[in-house]
């Protein structure tokens, strides 16, 4: 992998819209029961605008820009060699159906260790008026040659 | 609430159909997640689950027991075990969610997450807001 990667900030991802409807097919993909996840009426009970997405949801919105690293012309990272090595999701606030989000990715680290590398990518996701909502970290690992 | 309390367990029965279910949801098509065939020729025994789909279920008794997912501030896992899906058995997966710290207005929660009677995630962390 190029240790050049390291601190190198990707452009943003087009905007996704959060909807309705996704939040439920999410929910019920990762075996959520949360009311404020599947029914409307309970979201805006709770005070909410609409529903709660779950807490791994913005993987769906990290993947963008993790196509963008693995594309990287000069990344040199063969995919077929990549293991999910850690991943963290850090919220300003939750998820919302409606949200219009963005993410930037930025190369946090690129690690090498006994053969193998680490690279650590950072997504920061803001919503339609700039404001964050979450950051996603992922470590991917890059076996090396056995 | 006191350190160590267990405050949620619950065990979860994947299927083949819940890895499909999962890649739809979240995109994730890689076929080592549903080929037998394509996980044997990387040198897996068969087809895993998304390590996200672990991720992402281990979470709900934490959601569930917080009666809220907006209270979860920060999540954190590590994969170190990859989780077998048998095409006619399945797998059970149990999460076990204990108090690891308190400080205002914060609960650590620290998840305990095994198949087989192994964990198949290290330094599992929730950060759950509380009253």
């Amino acid at each position: 992998m190029n240790p050049e990667l390291a601190g190198r900030v990707f452009p943003s991802a087009a905007p996704y819209l959060v909807g309705r409807e996704k939040i439920r097919e999410f929910s019920r993909a990762v075996f959520a029961t949360s009311p404020l996840s599947m029914d409307v009426a309970a979201a805006r009970a709770a005070g909410y605008d609409d529903l709660v997405a779950p807490p791994t949801f913005p993987v769906v919105i990290q993947e963008q820009t993790l196509q963008q690293l693995l594309a990287e012309p000069d990344a040199g990272i063969d995919f077929s060699r990549v293991v999910h090595g850690d991943q963290r999701f850090t919220f300003t606030r939750p998820i919302v159906a409606g949200d219009e989000l963005t993410a930037t990715l930025t190369v946090a680290s690129v690690k090498s260790l006994g053969g193998h590398s680490m690279v650590t990518a950072e997504s920061s996701i803001v919503d339609a008026s700039g404001q964050h909502v979450v950051t996603a970290i992922s470590t991917l690992v890059v076996r090396g040659d056995e | 609430m006191n350190l160590g309390d267990i405050v949620a367990e619950r065990d979860f029965v994947l299927t083949r159909d819940s890895l499909v279910r999962y890649a739809g949801a979240s995109g994730d098509f890689n076929p080592i997640h549903y080929r037998d065939d394509v996980a044997q020729s990387v040198g897996l025994s068969g087809v895993l689950a998304h390590g996200m789909l672990t991720m992402g279920f281990a979470v709900q008794p934490v959601v569930d027991w917080a009666g809220d997912p907006g209270k979860v501030l920060d999540y954190q896992v590590r994969f170190t075990r990859p989780v077998p899906v048998d095409a006619v058995d399945g797998a059970v997966v149990t999460v076990i969610a204990k108090v690891g710290a308190l400080e205002a207005g914060v609960a650590r929660i620290d998840l305990t997450v095994t198949f087989d009677g192994q964990t198949v995630l290290g330094k599992a962390q929730v950060r759950v807001s509380i009253p």
